[in-house]
């Protein structure tokens, strides 16, 4: 976890540490796919250098607001800002520009299948850097190693576990050493041991490189340990989001149950009298 | 009433928006082929696919439709005590007609349908997301150096398929029907202008242009795709559209082509 968490835990957004400024900003977002309205003015700030973890139940529109901050969907009213920047308003070309400060991890990796372990990881090197191959090598087996992917540069992603997979997705996300870095369910379909295996790469690579992380996860409550802002979206909007420990014992109907859906009734008081939370 | 209304009304914008979405790919992948650095290599691999590995399939039909033609040619030739002009017959149907046709109908079923394949599963798995994020340019990384390939080796399949098409109908005409082997040739080089091989040439070069252009487009916009375009189903669809699609469009281009041309 990059900054200590909000002591104002009553606020939509809490606010930031002295210096911290907006990263990405979501101001009444609205979507709509066919008839059907997924994101009803959605409202969200994400600060520099932070973790903002998304959660909600599945189908609530949770990658769709991924989506619309990586410039993947346009919202149909309503703007999303990058250091600043309107998405919408980017042509092409600064579009690029704005994306050179991102790294994503998808849900299922989105590995190059047809190409090596070390393609990947240096596919953007080679696109968007004029380094010498021997430069590019250095660097991707670099990134390799801090994911424990060593041996692994010639196999194919078709030969490597999910756990693998998403580590090479991650050494591919942080080799630009992007300044946002987006997780799309990253720990999806991996057991407990290579779940933790990706939150300590995940902290590690945090600490190392100071990225701000916007994470969209299930895996409640493991996940609040990493988070310095929890934003519950449900009914199309961002019902509430606050710091892990205010978001467990917000009275907010909507946080409430989502709490008491996955966390249970007993994990709260819990957390409260462990103070679990409060010594991330 | 209404909801008959409606249905046309739906129809017709999403041809339109359709129709507008193909267009769109096609600008922007010709915009991105002159963004420097260009990339070679990409081209020349695309080249090798396309072209390269197509190689035997064109000798194979080209051999037998020459053959075929040789055959054809000399039944009906002879009825008019014509068989000298066998030659040209089947140097000016394969060079003006046939050879950039088939050649095209060919190199879809091998190339059209893998590229569409291969693009839309890149779409499928996120791939095309990822090279957005990492600001890589999917046109000019993924269709570009497609397109350009499929510009650069149509012609030259389609010349391969003229000349062992035109050695085929030499084999039938000459070694199974004895037309005399001067004859043969003095036809063809008497009757095949520079205007002949033009149009084959141009054929070759818009349906190069077309058979890439719309089976990467339909695998690049499958998630678009009305009837759904996901899972290996959706590909498999995709595909065959894809296929069906440029097949029709490389005979209306043909008719066109030579109806301005003629």
């Amino acid at each position: 976890m990059s900054a200590a968490v909000s002591d104002n835990s009553d606020t939509a957004n809490p606010a930031p540490a002295p210096g911290q400024e907006p990263a990405i900003e979501l101001i009444d977002v609205h979507k709509h796919f066919g008839r059907q309205e997924v994101l009803r003015g959605v409202n969200l700030t994400v600060f520099e250098g932070r973790t903002l973890v998304i959660v909600g139940a599945s189908g609530q529109g949770k990658s769709v607001i991924i989506k619309h901050m990586l410039g993947l969907v346009s919202p149909d009213q309503g703007s999303v800002r990058v250091f600043g920047q309107d998405l919408n308003r980017a042509g092409r070309n600064q579009l690029n520009d704005i994306r050179q400060n991102f790294g994503v991890l998808f849900q299922n990796a989105a590995l190059f299948d047809s190409m090596s372990v070390f393609d990947n990881v240096a596919l953007p090197l080679r696109e968007r850097t004029r380094g010498s191959e021997a430069q590019i090598r250095a660097n991707v087996e670099e990134k390799l190693a801090l994911m424990d992917l060593q041996g692994s540069e010639n196999k194919f992603p078709a030969q490597l576990s999910g756990g693998m997979r998403k580590r090479v997705g991650l050494a591919r996300a942080l080799v630009l050493k992007p300044k946002i870095v987006f997780f799309d369910e990253p720990t999806t379909g991996l057991d407990v041991s290579k779940s933790n295996e990706i939150y300590r790469l995940f902290h590690r690579t945090q600490q190392q490189l100071g990225y701000t992380a916007v994470i969209v996860s299930h895996d409640v409550p493991k996940i609040f340990k990493l988070a310095d802002q929890v934003a519950l979206l449900a009914d199309g909007v961002i019902q509430e989001c606050l710091t892990p420990e205010a978001f467990q014992l917000s009275e907010q109907p909507k946080v409430r149950a989502f709490v008491e859906e996955t966390m249970g009734r007993l994990y709260r008081s819990d957390a409260e009298e462990d103070g679990l939370y409060a010594q991330v | 009433m209404a909801s008959l209304l409606e249905k046309i009304g739906s129809e017709t914008l999403w041809y339109l928006q359709s129709t507008g979405r193909m267009g769109l790919f096609l600008l922007r992948t010709l915009f991105s082929i002159f963004h420097t650095p260009f990339k070679v290599f990409p081209v020349i691999r695309q080249v090798h696919f396309i072209g390269a590995k197509s190689t035997f399939v064109i000798l194979f039909t080209g051999a037998f439709t020459g053959m075929v033609l040789g055959l054809q040619g000399y039944y009906t030739l002879r009825k008019f005590g014509s068989e000298g002009f066998l030659g040209s017959a089947v140097a000016l149907s394969l060079i003006r007609e046939l050879g950039p046709v088939l050649t095209a109908l060919m190199v879809i079923g091998r190339a059209g349908s893998a590229i569409c394949a291969e693009v839309g599963i890149m779409r499928n798995s996120e791939q095309i997301d990822a090279l957005e994020c990492m600001a890589i340019d999917p046109y000019r990384y993924l269709i570009a150096p497609k397109l350009l390939a499929g510009v650069i080796a149509l012609p030259l399949l389609t010349s391969i398929f003229d000349v062992i098409g035109i050695v085929g109908g030499y084999t039938v005409g000459v070694g199974l029907f004895g037309v005399s082997p001067g004859a043969y040739f003095q036809g063809m080089y008497a009757s095949v202008v520079w205007a002949d091989v033009e149009m084959g040439l141009v054929k070759s070069l818009v349906f190069g242009l077309l058979l890439v252009w719309i089976a990467a487009a339909k695998g690049y916009f499958l998630h678009l795709e009305r009837s759904g375009g996901f899972g290996a189903e959706g590909v498999s669809r995709t595909t065959t559209d894809a296929v069906v699609l440029s097949s029709v469009a490389v005979l209306v281009f043909d008719y066109l082509i030579t109806s301005i041309l003629l």
